[in-house]
Parts: C-alpha cells; sequence; structure tokens
C-alpha cells in the first residue's frame, strides 16, 4: 500500500509540474505589458524599461520560468503589479473566505445528499425517492447564481432572515460569520449534493443487494443497522471518490457564489486580477486553484484506501 | 458551477430495454427500443417534449421573436409581464425579453452544441488511443490529470485573458474541460470492447489498430459518447450562463441568458421579473438534456455504470 501511495504521489508531483508550465505560459500570452500598466500612460519609455528590468520581464522565458519555479517553492509569489502588496498576503486575506465557504458548503452537500440518497434507497418506488430524485435533476440543472439571487430576493430582501451580502471575520463576531456564510453556502453546495445524492442511491441500491447485506438480514439484524452499518458503509467508498471529482466544480462555482454574495474571497481576487492584468496573482491563484485540486484528489485516493478495506492491507475483515 | 460526473446504477424501470448480458452489448439494444424505451417513460418524455420546445425556440428565434433583441423602447422600461405587446414584460432599457430570451437559448445552444463537439472529436480519439495501446495509456492519464486540475472557469479565465471574451472562447473553453471525462468514459468502453472475441478475431486476421477501432470498437462506444454528449450538454449551457453573467463569456449588446442575468442582478430589489424568465429558460434546456440522458442511460446501458 506504501509503495501504491508513493507512486500517486509521484503522479501528483508530475501533474503540478506540468500545469506549472502551462500556467507559466498561459500567463505570458496574455495581451497587455504589465509594465507599461504599472507605469502609467504618461511614463517615460526609460521609466517603462526599468520597471520591465525590476520585473525580469527582459529575460529569457527558460530563465523566467526557473526563476518563477525557484520563488514558488520559496514561497514568495511575488508582488500584485497593480498594488504592490505581496500576492501571500493577498491570498493569506482571501483564502480563508473560500475555504470556509467551500467547506460549509462541502458539510451541506454531503449531510444532505448522503441522507437523501439514503432515503431514497429505504423508500424505493415510493413517493421519497421520487421526490429525491426529482430535488436531484433539478438542483442539477438550476444556475446556482440564479438560484442565488432568488435567494437573496426572498430570504434576505423579503424576509430579512440573513444579510445579503459582505462578510465578517470569525474572530470578530461567529453568529455573523455564520449568518454571512450560510446562504452562500446552501446556493453553492446544492448541486453537489444531487451529485452526492444521486451516487448514494446508486450504490446503495447496489450494496442493498449483496450478499453479505442479504446474510446480514439473516442474522436477523435490526433494519436500520443493516442499512447503515453494511449498506451506507460500503457505498461510501464510491461516494467520496465522486465527490472529489467535483471539487473542480465547486471551486469554479465559489467564483460566482461569491460574486453574487459580494464575499471579498479568493474568486473576487481571481476576477480582479484577470480585468486588471496583474500577472503575479493570476499566476498565484491559478498555481493555488491546481494545487489545491491535486492535493484533494491525492487526499481522495489515500481517503479510498482507507475506506475500502478491500484494499487496505492487513484491514480487519469488515 | 458543479461539474457533473453522474453515475447511476439505475436499472431500466419495468426493465424494458434490458441489454443482453454478454457480447457487445450497448450495440445490440435495437434503436427502435431505445426510442421506445423513450417515449414510454414519462420521465423521459417530459423531457424531450421540453428539448423539442427550447430546440424549436432557438432555432426559429429570428423569425419568432417579436422584436430584435437589441430594440429598445425608452419610453416602456420595466413593464409587468402580460402587458400589450411584451409577453413577458421588459428589462430597464425597455427591451422586450421575450425576445431577448429567444436569442439567449439560441446562443446557449449553440455555446453547448459547440462544447459537445469539441468535447466528442477530441476526446474520443484519445480515449479510444489510451484503451487500446497501452504505452500511449499513461502519457493520455496525465494530460487528463493536468487538464482536469484546471476547472473551466480557471481555462475560460485564461482564454479570455489571452484573446478577449467570446462566445467562440466560451465554447472552447467549456469544450476541453470537458475532454478529460469523455477520454475515461471512451478509454473505459475501450478497455471493455477490447476483450471480446470479434476483437482478438480481427486482431488475429491482421487488421490494423485503426482499422480495429474504427470499425469495432468505436461502433460499440457510441451509446457511451452519447450519454455522455447528453451529460456533457447541460454542463455547457450552465457554463456559458455563468462566463457571460461575469463577463467572460458572449459580449453585450448580443443576448446571453447569462448576461440578462447579470442585467437583471442591479434592479433586483425593484423588479424581479427580468430575472425569473431567462432563468427559467435555463432550467427548461438543462432538465430537458438531464432527463433525457438519465432515461437513454438505462436505455442503453442498464447493468453497468461508468464507475471504474
Amino acid at each position: 500500500m506504501v509503495r501504491l501511495l508513493l507512486a500517486r504521489l509521484g503522479q501528483s508531483v508530475v501533474t503540478l509540474l506540468i500545469a506549472s508550465v502551462v500556467i507559466f505560459v498561459g500567463v505570458r500570452l496574455l495581451p497587455g505589458d504589465p509594465a507599461l500598466a504599472m507605469a502609467g500612460e504618461e511614463a517615460t519609455p526609460e521609466r517603462v524599461a526599468a520597471i520591465r528590468a525590476e520585473l525580469g520581464l527582459d529575460d529569457s522565458l527558460l530563465v523566467q520560468y526557473l526563476h518563477f519555479l525557484g520563488q514558488v517553492l520559496s514561497g514568495d509569489l511575488g508582488e500584485s503589479t497593480r498594488t504592490g502588496t505581496p500576492v501571500t498576503t493577498l491570498l493569506g486575506s482571501t483564502l480563508p473566505v473560500t475555504l470556509w465557504l467551500s467547506l460549509y458548503a462541502i458539510v451541506v452537500a454531503v449531510v444532505v445528499g448522503i441522507a437523501l440518497g439514503v432515503v431514497a434507497e429505504r423508500f424505493r418506488g415510493r413517493w421519497p425517492e421520487w421526490l429525491a430524485n426529482a430535488a436531484a435533476l433539478t438542483s442539477l440543472s438550476v444556475p446556482n447564481f440564479w438560484l442565488g439571487m432568488l435567494a437573496i430576493l426572498w430570504l434576505c430582501i423579503g424576509l430579512g432572515l440573513f444579510p445579503a451580502s459582505g462578510y465578517v471575520e470569525l474572530g470578530q463576531d461567529p453568529l455573523a460569520w455564520a449568518l454571512h456564510l450560510t446562504l452562500p453556502a446552501l446556493v453553492l453546495g446544492t448541486g453537489l449534493a444531487a451529485v452526492i445524492m444521486r451516487q448514494t442511491r446508486a450504490s446503495m441500491i447496489e450494496a442493498m443487494g449483496s450478499d453479505y447485506v442479504r446474510t446480514a438480514r439473516a442474522t436477523g439484524l435490526p433494519k436500520g443497522r443493516v442499512l447503515l452499518r453494511y449498506g451506507l458503509r460500503n457505498s461510501l467508498v464510491v461516494v467520496v471518490t465522486i465527490a472529489g471529482l467535483q471539487l473542480g466544480g465547486l471551486i469554479s462555482g465559489a467564483v460566482v457564489t461569491e460574486q453574487i454574495f459580494a464575499l471579498p474571497g479568493f474568486g473576487k481576487l481571481t476576477l480582479d486580477a484577470v480585468f486588471t492584468r496583474d500577472y503575479p496573482v493570476i499566476q498565484a491563484v491559478v498555481l493555488v486553484t491546481t494545487l489545491g485540486y491535486v492535493l484533494v484528489n491525492l487526499a481522495v485516493d489515500v481517503l479510498y484506501t482507507v475506506v475500502n478495506p478491500r484494499i487496505r492491507v492487513g484491514g480487519r475483515s469488515s | 458551477m458543479t461539474q457533473v460526473v453522474t453515475t447511476t446504477a439505475t436499472t431500466a424501470p419495468g426493465g424494458a430495454a434490458g441489454a443482453p448480458g454478454d457480447g457487445p452489448q450497448v450495440a445490440a439494444v435495437p434503436r427502435l427500443r431505445v426510442l421506445t424505451h423513450l417515449l414510454r417513460t414519462p420521465l423521459a418524455l417530459t423531457g424531450l417534449v421540453m428539448l423539442a420546445v427550447v430546440v424549436l425556440a432557438g432555432v426559429l428565434a429570428p423569425w419568432i421573436a417579436p422584436y430584435a433583441p437589441e430594440q429598445v423602447h425608452f419610453d416602456a422600461p420595466f413593464q409587468l409581464p402580460g402587458t400589450v405587446g411584451f409577453a413577458l414584460g421588459t428589462d430597464d432599457l425597455g427591451r422586450d425579453i421575450l425576445s431577448r430570451m429567444l436569442w439567449g437559448v439560441r446562443a446557449s445552444l449553440t455555446v453547448g452544441l459547440l462544447a459537445v463537439v469539441l468535447a466528442v472529436v477530441v476526446g474520443t480519439p484519445l480515449g479510444l488511443a489510451a484503451g487500446y495501446w497501452r504505452w500511449l495509456d499513461a502519457p493520455i492519464s496525465r494530460l487528463t490529470d493536468v487538464t482536469l486540475a484546471f476547472p473551466f472557469l480557471v481555462l475560460a479565465v485564461g482564454l479570455a485573458a489571452i484573446s478577449g471574451p467570446s462566445l467562440t472562447n466560451a465554447a472552447i473553453a467549456l469544450g476541453v474541460a470537458q475532454v478529460p471525462t469523455m477520454i475515461r468514459v471512451v478509454r473505459g468502453e475501450t478497455l471493455r470492447v477490447r476483450e471480446h472475441e470479434f476483437v482478438q478475431a480481427a486482431v488475429a486476421m491482421d487488421a490494423s489498430g485503426p482499422r480495429i477501432l474504427a470499425q469495432h470498437v468505436l461502433p460499440n462506444c457510441l451509446s457511451a459518447v452519447i450519454v455522455q454528449a447528453t451529460v456533457i450538454m447541460p454542463v455547457a449551457v450552465l457554463g456559458e450562463a455563468v462566463l457571460s453573467f461575469l463577463g467572460l463569456g458572449i459580449q453585450p449588446p448580443t443576448p446571453s441568458l447569462g448576461i440578462m442575468l447579470a442585467d437583471a442582478q442591479q434592479y433586483l430589489s425593484r423588479t424581479p421579473w427580468p430575472a425569473l424568465f431567462p432563468g427559467l429558460a435555463i432550467v427548461v434546456v438543462c432538465l430537458g438534456f438531464n432527463l433525457v440522458g438519465d432515461a437513454l442511460r438505462d436505455a442503453l446501458d442498464p447493468s453497468t455504470s461508468d464507475r471504474k
């Protein structure tokens, strides 16, 4: 198993390296000269040249790439060409917002998705299953930013239950923090919940038809125990994998959700950087996204081995 | 927008179109039976009707839209739905929402179709190659890993930044983001099909790799490709809406459902109507594809899911 994990780790590193080249080249393909943008319209050519040299824009691409890689590895992501703020500072202030939002959304999606999936299996062929299926299909078809707009209209403006926009630090006021994040997390989590529900239901149907569940039933175990201990536990493997695969989508979704609810997160940083051609920030943002995605997939694979006793070496028989 | 990698192992209702247990499974299901299955399943029928309405609306938009989508009526902003002359009301500039919506659906379908074509054209050959030639498997898998590591929004952001936001760039970003899943699906199918006797027979008869792939493997992967295409379509339509909403997709004054929603958001507290109908249109388009896609999957492949 250790060898398996090491090989997997190696693959992740290769993926990251290739991605870093793609990012580096991609950012260089962007039109517009950041030195010109920084110097302003009335700058002398000498001033622009000085800034170019300062930013290292005159070196060869290979030198620039190696320089970039070295800096990234030492934790230096450069400074925003627009504001001069270190990129790490920008990430430090925006990432927590997005991470909390995503985590909240994942928790919502997993709880709702698995619960509905189990219910759908438990009541197969009856109205709860039909309802759960309909809900899942609908939420897969609804744009989450539209859902966010409707939620703001109805719950924030209409009923005044939640604040419509903005963010409060967790340390400042935990209650306000939760209130500000609840609606965005619900909106962001719906699509993921639908995918998890459908997957849970499908895996549960398969698991409940298997021999070990029949045996468990035959031993006279209570229904609920069979359902959760035997059916659900064995379905979780696939559910975890699928949830992991959805993370790329969740990141994209977070950008839009932050835009709708005016959360000062990673998504806003991304959009601002693109619209102002802030090379170092764009680079860092894409790099962090890629790193996050690769790490999550690695974690999913590790989890997979932990959750699935058939892969785990020397595991207890379940 | 959550990307959909749905895997369902639903059994076909009533087992109406069950595939034979052995042999080239999916291809053995007669087309007519698939069609009858779709027409007999109430949900699938609903989906087909939705799609028919939506496709007709999109195709016929230039002829059935009451006004040109960009035409402003400064004397009639924020008309309520049901106003004479404006069935679904007007927006802040007095533009007819119905007309803009019809054109928006047309744009959504165009982007969706382009994305699907791109994913199929690029993904299918790569998937076939990765599944058939072992030495190509690892490099192609790395390629899909790297592509998957860039969420579609990041791809779209990059493309929009490099060559300006446009309908084409939105379609390219959405299509490229879907290539990895298409590769995985086709690769899985190829791995399954290549074990069959008819492929081994072709190998024994010294048929060339490309010939085997084209004549024997590809036809047996087609239904999986079609099902995957119905999964990609709604994802791409949602993606287009997101990109246009953020200003990274279709550019005004060209009407797009996403742009309509972005405009509507600015005066949401004043009047919700302009935000309601474009959103509903997106839901109908996506729901139609999702319903038909689910039913197709059940009909073509009731026993297996695309899970590895």
